[in-house]
């Protein structure tokens, strides 16, 4: 197809499938924080590679390994997370985006410049987990386990968040909370305790996502900055606020950029905010968003 | 009142005049990626590298005064020469050093040759700085694409890898350090199967990984370096590449990478280097000053010596022309005239293109069982004398060599 084999192809696409799942996992966070608290969060980032580090840390310093990472590594992040909210974005409550997003902009450039100055930028290495080691020969590629793992992983962990915020009696109260906080509360259930958490568990899934990614790039400083901007195209193209929008999109996305990196390499980085540009022009809300 | 006015003017003209012709002030800008991918390569490390220097020359004890400072180019040909501009135009920068990135250094190339003034390049790598785009104020110091080509990309076919597959970072250095392997893989016999051009700060290789496994190409060429070169090796480890029979060529690989990537996975590849710490009781000497300025205790890569040993010999010329003429092609033109000689380098000469020219080395990685600990990494394949590494001055396109 398109003079390019069909063994190629399909291999481009499952590469691209498994980029997807990392814009997909942390779009979800962003579209989870966005929909709660109304906040763009530009840390995210930078927690994303906190999320990494952490991993790295409980390897280097604790003895603990990847699966214990996968486990504490969020929950780290996303306390790291509740701590912002509640020091510093509870304070933006009620004002305009602007705010947010300037704090979260300046939280991020103070977290990576830390690191930096601490690890310099050429990052640390992290090993892929003995089990997950080796791969497949799928007959037309051959598919590390460890990438195999991460598709399946993040596609159950975007479901299940998707299942909770919409299906659940604690999703309602999520999503009543965000259309009518006032009235919620007049119920008798802490909403602003409740924005913290969502906040804590959304910045917890970008520490999700740094784990995951920690053995396939190096753990760097800078791995959260080089990737947010795509991650924040992505949730734009779905339409911000839209949990299985940022979900499908992400996936898309990482196809599209896949195959883009075949058929021209050179645009494999711009091809993503072209599609943008695109939406934008045609759907102002995104694909899966609905207009304020 | 008019009179007072004409005699201060004059007086004035004067005494700058007087100062013009023994000044001793030097001030010289470190222009580099402070913050991406070649930050550890060069970064903050070639300022410290170019404060030690400066000590070093010991012209600080004979009255002269020395200030290194540095800047963040952020790999934007534009930024890198609005700064340069901003550093010789209002803050009377003399001399431009390392700069990694060969995008932007060509820029500063262009501009420090219309102000005069000096640019001693140790981090790029394209040859062309040294060829068609010369000039009489830049010296091109510690390697370039056609010395790694050379060197890695001949000892690579001589071992039997003909057939290459090219994954080529996507500007002026990539395009470089192809254009210059091409040709030795050509001459040497063997074969280009393909090539692909990626972004430069790339996370994900495997795609184009795919690409180079699918040509079956003996030999997959990166040319690329930094964090890009890492990201590229420790995918093509993941994807079964190495196990399944091709080989990578790291054709630009820093002590900095294969520190980040780890041995486990770097282990056994060969590049080209002109630099390492643990080469000799000199370079060990410097090294251990250096790491211990360095908040991380990195050892120096290539990029940084050069940038030491650069700046060292800058300011020897300076010396011996008894002050700063603010002369940018006088002051190269005499540091050519004087042999170079330092203890990271040893002896060496710059020819009349502005190549600095001294042995390199092809090195290979240590299996993590060879290593004695943190930054022992290297082990000694080949050496190629001075005059062997780089491009023949009867090659050279540069037009200071044809008038000459």
């Amino acid at each position: 197809m398109f003079g390019i084999p069909t063994q190629a192809l399909f291999s481009q696409l499952l590469l691209g499938l498994i980029n997807g799942s990392f814009y997909a996992l942390l779009s979800l966070g962003l579209a989870v924080i966005f929909g709660m608290l109304n906040i763009v969060n530009f840390a995210h980032g930078a927690l994303y590679m906190m999320g990494a580090f952490v991993a790295w840390f409980l390897l280097g310093y604790a003895g603990i390994g990847y699966w214990g990472a996968l486990i504490l590594a969020p929950l780290a992040v996303g306390f790291v997370g509740v701590v912002i909210e509640r020091t510093m974005l509870q304070r933006l409550a009620g004002l305009d985006h602007l705010y947010g997003l300037l704090l979260t902009f300046g939280l991020a450039l103070v977290i990576q410049g830390v690191f930096q100055n601490q690890f310099g930028s050429s990052g640390m290495p992290y090993a892929i987990p003995p089990q997950l080691t080796g791969g497949q020969n799928l007959g037309f590629m051959f598919l590390p386990n460890y990438r195999a793992w991460v598709v399946v992983f993040s596609l159950v962990v975007c479901i299940a968040t998707w299942f909770m915020i919409e299906k659940t009696r604690l999703g309602s109260y999520l999503r009543a909370a965000t259309e009518n906080p006032t009235l919620v509360r007049a119920f008798g259930v802490n909403v602003p305790l409740m924005i913290t958490l969502t906040y804590g568990f959304g910045v917890g899934l970008a520490g999700l996502a740094g784990v995951l990614s920690a053995p396939i790039n190096q753990v760097r400083p800078l791995m959260g900055a080089d990737l947010i901007i795509v991650v924040f195209a992505v949730v734009v193209i779905g339409g911000m606020g839209s949990i299985m929008g940022s979900v499908i999109t992400g996936f898309a996305l990482g196809v599209i950029e896949g195959l883009t990196k075949v058929f021209y390499p050179e645009a494999s980085n711009t091809v993503i905010f072209v599609i943008m540009a695109i939406v934008l022009l045609i759907k102002p809300a995104g694909l899966f968003g609905r207009a304020a | 009142m008019r009179l007072t006015t004409a005699t201060a003017i004059a007086a004035l003209a004067l005494s700058s005049l007087g100062a013009m012709a023994q000044d001793k002030t030097v001030k010289i800008g470190n222009l580099n990626d402070m913050s991406s991918l070649y930050a550890d390569v060069g970064g903050p490390g070639s300022t410290v590298a170019a404060q030690m220097a400066a000590e070093d020359s010991g012209l600080a004890a004979k009255g002269w005064k020395i200030e290194v400072i540095g800047g963040d180019h952020q790999n934007k040909p534009d930024i890198g020469g609005g700064i340069a501009r901003q550093w010789y135009d209002v803050d009377g920068v003399d001399v431009i050093v390392d700069t990694p990135n060969s995008g932007v250094a060509l820029a500063v190339n262009q501009i420090t040759k219309d102000k005069n003034r000096v640019f001693l390049n140790s981090g790029a790598a394209s040859s062309d700085l040294t060829g068609k785009a010369c000039t009489p104020n830049t010296i091109h110091w510690t390697y370039d694409t056609y010395a790694l080509a050379n060197t890695t990309g001949k000892a690579v076919v001589k071992a039997g890898g003909d057939t290459w597959f090219f994954l080529t970072s996507d500007y002026a250095f990539g395009h470089a350090l192809e254009r210059d392997t091409e040709a030795v893989v050509l001459a040497n016999g063997g074969k280009v199967n393909g090539k692909v051009r990626h972004p430069l700060n790339t996370p994900d290789f495997s795609s184009f990984l795919l690409q180079a496994q699918t040509s079956k190409a003996k030999i997959i060429g990166l040319a690329n370096a930094g964090g890009d070169t890492t990201n590229a090796i420790k995918q093509a480890s993941e994807f079964g590449i190495t196990a399944g029979g091709q080989q990578l060529a790291a054709l630009l690989l820093f002590l900095t990478d294969v520190n980040a990537l780890g041995l486990n996975v770097a282990q056994g590849l060969t590049f080209t280097e002109s630099f390492y710490w643990d080469a000799n009781e000199g370079t060990r000497a410097f090294s251990e000053r250096f790491a211990k300025r360095m908040k991380n205790g990195a050892k120096p890569t290539m990029v940084q010596a050069g940038t030491y040993s650069a700046v060292l010999h800058y300011l020897k010329a300076l010396e011996a022309l008894g002050g700063n003429p603010k002369d940018g092609a006088k002051i190269v033109a005499k540091m050519k005239e004087m042999p170079t000689d330092d203890a990271l380098f040893g002896k060496g000469s710059i020819r009349a293109d502005g190549r600095k020219i001294h042995p390199v080395y092809l090195f290979e990685v240590k299996k993590p069982a060879e290593s004695k600990g943190a930054w022992d990494y290297y082990k000694l394949k080949a050496t190629v004398p001075a005059d062997e590494a780089f491009r023949p001055l009867k090659d050279s396109e540069c037009p200071l060599v044809k008038k000459g």
